[in-house]
């Protein structure tokens, strides 16, 4: 019904769409509209890049690259899916064409690492817990830890670290929902997953972060 | 429900994902066990450590590098009738 309204009236769509404002931003011609986004989406976009490419310059090199196509086809976008969603789109090509120039120097069983980040197998270590269920050694909220000892530079590295030693399918989760802080429904779409495994992947890697973090904070 | 399920249910919560019914138990489990809290307490922040890698400075040349970029496709566009094409 809502379908054939649309073949009907095709201009209904173009009326209820929302504009975006990151693309009317961008067509605008406005300089500090396109600085404010390129700072926006910088932090983000590096650090899915290096989780892609491993070391920073060749992330910033991607980074790079992702904006000049960006602004080289934004002619011919159309749309169809939020700005973010396709600059992102742009930086994934551009990593992974990266990776396939790189690869042919690269260690063949580099390509085959075991990957079951959509398992259910427990995401917490079962040490920790005993026979009935209940726990053996209980977390403790980190409650001796200082907020800048927390929040700070050293634990940031270590904690990047660990998200560099995920598994490439939980890793994507983790830096688009909880660095980048897109919704599940902006992750699922882009990753082309379903809800169940997003959650999984997610819970899973939030699971391994959580253990380094204890590791590192005791 | 037992601390080793509780902590395997910790994103589906977050998430608003449990039924309401799981949802319950989940809570009446929390409200009575300190190790679960706890957990739950750091996975909070594990999410603000997270959170706070999202902000990185642009290093200097970047920035130039891709301010003249923009500069040249909006000269580029105005001539093919670009940016202002709406207006």
């Amino acid at each position: 019904m809502i379908a054939l309204a649309h073949a009907s009236y095709p201009w209904r769509r173009m009326v209820t769409a929302r504009p975006d404002p990151e693309l009317a931003a961008i067509l605008g011609g406005d300089e500090a509209a396109f600085e404010e986004l390129f700072k926006r989406y910088h932090g983000p976009l590096l650090r899915l890049a290096t989780s892609y490419l491993g070391d920073r310059e060749s992330a910033e090199d991607a980074v790079q690259e992702t904006w000049l196509t960006c602004l080289k086809s934004i002619d011919r976008f159309q749309g169809r899916s939020s700005f973010k969603t396709w600059l992102f789109g742009i930086l994934v090509n551009v990593a992974r064409s990266r990776r396939r120039q790189r690869s042919r120097l690269l260690p063949f069983a580099s390509l085959f690492g075991r990957d079951d980040s959509d398992s259910r197998r427990p995401a917490v270590d079962p040490d920790r817990f005993q026979a009935d269920g209940r726990w053996t050694s209980a977390p403790d909220s980190w409650t001796d830890v200082p907020e800048d000892k927390l929040l700070g530079r050293e634990t940031q590295a270590m904690v990047l670290v660990a998200i560099q030693a995920l598994p490439a399918k939980q890793r994507e989760v983790i830096l688009l929902r909880d660095v980048a802080g897109w919704s599940a429904e902006e992750t699922r779409t882009f990753l082309s997953i379903s809800d169940a495994n997003q959650r999984v992947r997610l819970h899973r890697a939030r699971a391994a972060v959580r253990a380094a973090l204890e590791e590192y904070l005791k | 429900m037992t601390c080793r399920e509780v902590v395997e249910l910790m994103t589906d919560y977050l998430e608003g994902a449990l039924s309401p019914a799981d949802r319950d138990r989940f809570e009446q489990h929390l409200a009575g066990c300190e190790g679960c809290t706890a957990y739950l307490a750091e996975l909070r922040k594990t999410l603000r450590v997270l959170g706070g890698l999202r902000e990185v400075p642009i290093p200097g040349h970047l920035r130039r590098r891709l301010l003249a970029a923009f500069g040249d496709w909006r000269t580029s566009s105005r001539v093919t009738g670009g940016p202002d094409r709406e207006q």
